[in-house]
């Protein structure tokens, strides 16, 4: 997983409360067999309406996202994370994320962001006033810059940690394979092994 | 003096690689070292990606075994898969198990089949084990004391680079089922009945240890049937402590050890109960001696009723959701409150799934059918579990009594339980089912999915109608129910 220290890019505001994963990704693109290449899966419902953000300029290329409160809802999929990584987003700002979106996210590091509210309304607003406005993330300080907008964020200290030094869970696990390796030997010599197979 | 621990504790100490740090909310997990890791092909092809992205190997293949089930078609199998994504991620499972070294076992192959047959099968679940899958039903393999859990797909990638898994503390259910159960009422009843009691979401954050004179009674394959669907509860995991049926059960399988091996685990595997002076978080008791071969009437597997009771009435329900779910659910599986449940005529009967496809669930099945004539407009599939399964079944001559009876015998694989390959229910299509889940459009857009046991399967395929073995009519010629089985 690659460290996450800052991030600036164009803000795309999201004005919607519960987006849920079946939204995110619909059911139909879970047949795939590549944890890459979900790009055009996201939101793929929504984006056949010429008016959905994602659709005008210079919202495209967007890689922040601010959206509504309760984001990442309903399915546990982790295509929800893929897409909105492999689309460029870098983060998504929300005032209530689902549990399992935001286990999900830490994960796969893409930074979930909880702002207040309050401070999401005024980042649409400058987003939509100015588009193409660049938003910054900052993780160390915990800070979302915009324009003249300065909002502090949360996010849990262990997830924090483990984003800025770039840790997945396996990066992190294996910081301790020395203890894994000791575990394995002292495991009893009647426990199974698949290799060699043995057949009926 | 030790402190006194339940069977589930005992497994996750004995496994503890590194304990967490800290306490509370920001309390990191425990590293649990997993003994045996089961995969398939539906969620497994990203994981393997991610091994390869990151260039890491897979650490045990010697404690990783694949086989291919939920795609797989139940029909010509030697033929190429004709539907082409399923093809393409079959294919993808066949070129990851031969790059990362890991042992597969194909269509074909006589050990293919559902994952969690296949397990048990080949001697390589065992007592005291952490066994994962990146399947829900691994419960299944609770049933052998070990301690056994689905996971997601970044966690399969977890278990195959380091061959553990960072897991939060669970809390401790006991399910205490006492008494004998009646001629015709099976495990899938048990099972029915404590999903009915606690609710779908009763067993959330719980690993449930199922206890009791009714338990120790069960056969193995009864005992998997039960641990299988723990899941549906909301339970992180289901078992049994291991007694002299699991070591009967297990002894001379393939993987299974032998001569002073077995000895020193047979040593081992006495000590994994629950002591005597530990306690559970929760505690529930369900009477065997009462209990009724058990059936669901909605869209999840806590929607059910004895199978003499009547679909109840929405206003049955205090809760207002509760009663909203169950005007949905009345709604979508197209019935009437208050009729009899055994007034409601079904259209095809499935045999299988890793709840019920194991020898004695086609055995009890065919001990109801023999001599008996199946329903002119029933359609019945019988799939077993697994490839071997299915020769088992033949050298015994089952599939003749399944084919006699005019049901469909076929090949092993998931099939009609998720409808993932093309054994599909159609659009109102009512199935009596062996499977575990009845959610909406889980056996095919818009079927109809009761969920019950293999005997009532197979009284169902005789009458037409939902029925249980007391049901039918003395056979030409007499057939002994099965009250240990399935």
């Amino acid at each position: 997983m690659e460290k996450f220290t800052t991030h600036t890019g164009i803000g795309v505001p999201l004005r919607q409360s519960n987006v849920d994963t079946d939204q995110i990704i619909p059911a139909v693109y879970l047949k795939r067999i590549t944890r890459t290449g979900f790009e055009d899966a996201l939101f793929s419902a929504w984006r056949k309406d010429p008016a959905f953000i994602l659709n005008q300029a210079p919202f495209n290329a967007g890689s922040v996202l601010v959206a509504g409160p309760d984001f990442g809802t309903g399915s546990s999929r982790e295509h929800a994370v893929w897409a909105l990584k492999d689309y460029g987003f870098k983060t998504v700002l929300s005032s209530r994320f689902a549990d399992i979106f935001r286990g999900n996210s830490g994960k796969q590091g893409l930074l979930a962001a909880e702002l207040a509210q309050d401070d999401i309304e005024l980042i649409w607003k400058e987003l939509e006033n100015a588009p193409g406005t660049q938003v910054s993330v900052d993780l160390v300080s915990k800070t979302v810059i915009c324009g003249s907008i300065v909002a502090p964020f949360e996010i849990d200290d262990y997830t924090r940690w483990r984003l800025l030094e770039g840790l997945d869970d396996i990066g992190l696990t294996l910081q301790h394979e020395e203890d894994i390796t000791a575990f394995e030997a002292t495991r009893p010599a009647f426990m199974p092994k698949t290799l060699p197979a043995r057949l009926s | 003096m030790a402190v006194a621990k339940t069977l589930a504790e005992k497994v996750w100490d004995a496994h503890v690689v590194r304990k967490g740090e800290g306490e509370g909310a920001n309390a990191q997990p425990d590293l649990l070292f997993i003994d045996l890791h089961l995969v398939h092909e539906v969620t497994s092809p990203q994981a393997f990606e991610g091994l390869r992205l990151a260039g890491r190997k897979l650490r045990r293949p010697d404690l990783t075994i694949a086989t291919e089930d939920h795609n797989t078609p139940t029909l010509d199998i030697h033929k190429p898969i004709a539907d082409l994504t399923s093809r393409t991620q079959i294919q993808t499972l066949r070129n990851n198990c031969a790059e990362f070294g890991v042992r597969l076992h194909s269509l074909g192959d006589a050990e293919q089949g559902i994952v969690h047959v296949v397990g048990p099968q080949l001697g390589l679940t065992q007592p005291g084990m952490t066994v994962v899958c990146g399947d829900s039903h691994t419960s299944t393999h609770g049933a052998f004391g070990a301690l056994a859990m689905g996971i997601g797909t970044s966690e399969v990638e977890h278990v195959m680079a380091t061959q553990t898994l960072s897991l939060k503390p669970f809390k401790t259910m006991a399910i205490n089922v006492e008494g004998t159960l009646r001629p015709g009422v099976t495990a899938k009843d048990i099972i029915l009945a404590v999903i009915a009691k606690i609710g779908t979401g009763g067993g959330q954050g719980y690993v449930l240890e199922y206890r009791g004179s009714a338990i120790r009674a069960l056969s193995m394959e009864a005992r998997m049937t039960i641990c299988n669907m723990s899941i549906e509860a909301g339970a992180r995991a289901g078992l049994v402590a291991p007694d002299q049926i699991t070591y009967d059960y297990m002894n001379g399988r393939p993987h299974a050890p032998q001569g002073a091996e077995w000895d020193a685990a047979v040593e081992y595997w006495n000590t994994l109960r629950t002591d005597d002076d530990a306690t559970f978080d929760v505690e529930v008791a369900l009477d065997a001696d009462t209990l009724e071969p058990f059936v669901t009437w909605g869209t999840n597997p806590g929607q059910g009723v004895s199978l003499s009771a009547k679909v109840p009435s929405p206003e049955d329900f205090g809760d207002e959701n509760a009663k909203a779910a169950a005007e949905r659910a009345l709604q979508y599986m197209g019935l009437t409150a208050g009729t009899p449940m055994k007034d409601i005529r079904v259209d095809t009967v499935f045999l299988g799934s890793c709840t019920n496809s194991r020898m004695e669930d086609l055995r009890a099945a065919a001990d109801i059918i023999r001599g008996r004539q199946k329903d002119p407009n029933i359609r019945m599939l019988v799939v077993p579990g697994s490839a071997r399964v299915r020769l088992e079944a033949e050298a015994e001559g089952l599939d003749k009594v399944f084919k006699d009876f005019g049901a469909e015998w076929r090949f092993a694989g998931c099939s009609m339980c998720l409808g993932m390959n093309p054994d599909q229910l159609e659009v109102g299509e009512r199935c009596a089912s062996t499977s575990n889940r009845n959610f909406e459009g889980r056996q095919g857009k818009g079927g109809r999915t009761h969920l019950v046991s293999p005997v009532v399967a197979a009284a169902t395929a005789i009458r037409g109608t939902l029925s249980s073995p007391s049901d039918l009519d003395p056979a030409p010629e007499s057939a002994a129910i099965r009250t240990d089985a399935a």
